[in-house]
């Protein structure tokens, strides 16, 4: 595979990563929301892989593999467990309506677009321009964390941006410390080549007793109010 | 003019005269098979408008010369929008005249008269048709002029020929841009929704509470009626052509070339053959959207040609 060529299956998986954090952010149906997370998931995974080929990264390809069983298998299931566990059937109820909501994404994604322009500038990987899509990435779970009610939909929003941060420390800056001049909090975790292999196992193990520990805690929630909606949260005493 | 651009652009007249009620008559076709029915013939639709042109026209007491200009001015201008797509060949002496926003506009007109048509009767349906209708068109056009724009960005054109030019003779690098990708989801959306298919508007349907476009046209009669339903195919095959154009166009005829017509006709039919089964299978998995739903859908229709817009920026 030449280099451009390359850089052009990256970009597609780009397009498609972003995609799929749209179709999360519009989604109603929470089977549908972790199907896309899923999806989302084998995207990024088969990116980095193709970034670990192309910039001849081969501790990239361990993160792909981790990325493919903890994003793809393992936490999809275990949210399909929780989901059958605690019963919960109907469609979502977002705070904003819908298509509000896709404006305020496009809005987002202009504002990222914008904001990494610079460092676009002055980077010369093949990648570069993926990190206005990672960070988009990112943006949209915020904005999907806030727009929804439910408290599982908040979590897959968490989870997305994530996926976001994953995106912009593997693909976006294999080779240079571009996300440290950024200043987000990531930073710290993407070094130079990528993440070091240490660091993100211990990411990826954040992540999984992060969705150990949001299991428990909607177990904890659904007890305690009947319900996982969060609007119920804001009240401190029942029935007023 | 030269002749052979204008020979050209007479045959494709007559082919989109000729072969969008086959087309349509396809779509009915693969339609049945897939639902285990016994179908009626190709040629079905032709005989449905010679039997139409047959008929008498019944006209309501107060019909002003809008309800009776409609069906011609409908006609007419869908007609000159197949004028302007190339579907045999690039070499079009009307598209150097009108480009795609102009075609945009052509819809337009056909649609705004049939609103005003529907209300001129003063019908509840015919009103209420018309007050979907443009619901629909003021959702769907921005997202049409975006996927256009979007289109033309990977171009640097918006005159179709330009494009279909420019697609058919690029290498696999220009054909595998996210952003066409995006602007095609986004644009069979918006065709869905604009040539009234399932899940937006069912054609085959009067149902009072689910009819949009037929609600409209529900007062037409005899020859008016033939000459609707027949731009109604019309519609439909050209929007299927113009996806061709602006995303498949291999295959298609270059400038003065007469001799690559027979073989564009042949990747023509197939591909129509092709869009017939796909515009099937969308229409049977899909169940007809209740109307507010449709905002939602002409959203994201819009959204993927923005972000289409926006990863030819950024990707690209």
């Amino acid at each position: 595979m030449d280099i451009q060529t390359t850089a052009q299956i990256i970009n597609f998986l780009a397009a498609m990563v972003l995609l799929t954090a749209f179709g999360m952010l519009v989604q109603r149906r929470i089977y549908g929301l972790i199907h896309l997370f899923a999806w989302q998931g084998l995207f990024l995974s088969v990116s980095t892989a193709i970034v670990g080929y192309a910039a001849g990264r081969h501790h990239l390809y361990i993160s792909a593999v981790l990325t493919l069983t903890l994003k793809v298998i393992l936490l999809p299931y275990i949210l399909n467990v929780l989901i059958h566990k605690l019963k919960i059937r109907k469609e979502i109820e977002t705070v904003v309506n819908v298509p509000l909501t896709m404006l305020i994404g496009i809005a987002l994604v202009i504002f990222s677009y914008s904001l990494t322009a610079p460092v676009r500038e002055m980077s010369t990987l093949v990648t570069r321009s993926i990190l206005a899509i990672a960070l988009a990435t990112v943006m949209i779970g915020l904005l999907m964390m806030i727009t929804r009610r439910h408290a599982v939909t908040q979590i897959i929003g968490f989870l997305a941006m994530e996926n976001g941060l994953f995106f912009a420390a593997t693909s976006a800056t294999y080779g240079m410390p571009l996300v440290v001049e950024l200043g987000l909090f990531f930073a710290a975790t993407s070094a130079t080549y990528g993440m070091p292999l240490v660091v993100e196992l211990g990411v990826a193990i954040d992540i999984l007793i992060a969705a150990f520990i949001f299991g428990i805690f909607f177990f904890h929630i659904n007890t305690t109010f009947d319900s996982l909606d969060v609007e119920q949260m804001a009240r401190l005493k029942e029935g007023e | 003019m030269k002749f052979l651009p204008l020979l050209m652009e007479i045959m494709q007249l007559l082919l989109l005269l000729t072969a969008a009620p086959v087309f349509a008559g396809w779509v009915k076709m693969v339609k049945c098979w897939s639902q285990g029915r016994t179908s009626p013939s190709l040629l079905q639709p032709y005989r449905d408008i010679a039997k139409l042109f047959s008929k008498d026209v019944v006209l309501a007491e107060n019909a002003s010369w809008i309800f009776r200009f409609t069906p011609y001015i409908v006609f007419g201008a869908t007609l000159l929008a197949g004028g302007i797509i190339p579907i045999l060949s690039v070499d079009l002496p009307l598209s150097a005249t009108a480009d795609v926003i102009a075609l945009v506009a052509l819809f337009a007109i056909a649609r705004f008269f049939t609103a005003l048509a529907g209300m001129d009767i003063g019908t509840a349906f015919g009103g209420m048709g018309s007050s979907r209708e443009m619901m629909i068109a003021s959702l769907a056009e921005p997202a049409m002029l975006m996927a256009v724009f979007t289109m033309s960005l990977a171009s640097k054109s918006t005159s179709l020929s330009q494009i279909a030019y420019v697609i058919a003779n690029s290498n696999i690098h220009t054909v595998l841009k996210p952003s066409l990708a995006f602007a095609f989801l986004a644009f069979v959306m918006i065709a869905i929704a604009e040539t009234g298919r399932i899940p937006v508007d069912n054609p085959a349907t009067h149902l009072e509470l689910t009819m949009i476009h037929e609600a409209m046209i529900l007062e037409y009669s005899g020859r008016h009626l033939a000459l609707i339903e027949w731009a109604g195919m019309m519609k439909l095959f050209l929007f299927m052509s113009l996806g061709a154009a602006a995303f498949f166009p291999w295959g298609i005829a270059g400038a003065g070339n007469m001799a690559a017509i027979p073989v564009a006709l042949i990747y023509l039919i197939i591909k129509f053959a092709f869009a017939g089964v796909v515009l099937v299978l969308i229409e049977t998995g899909l169940a007809k959207m209740r109307l507010f739903r449709v905002t939602e859908f002409l959203g994201a229709a819009f959204l993927l040609a923005t972000l289409g817009m926006l990863a030819h920026f950024i990707l690209e």
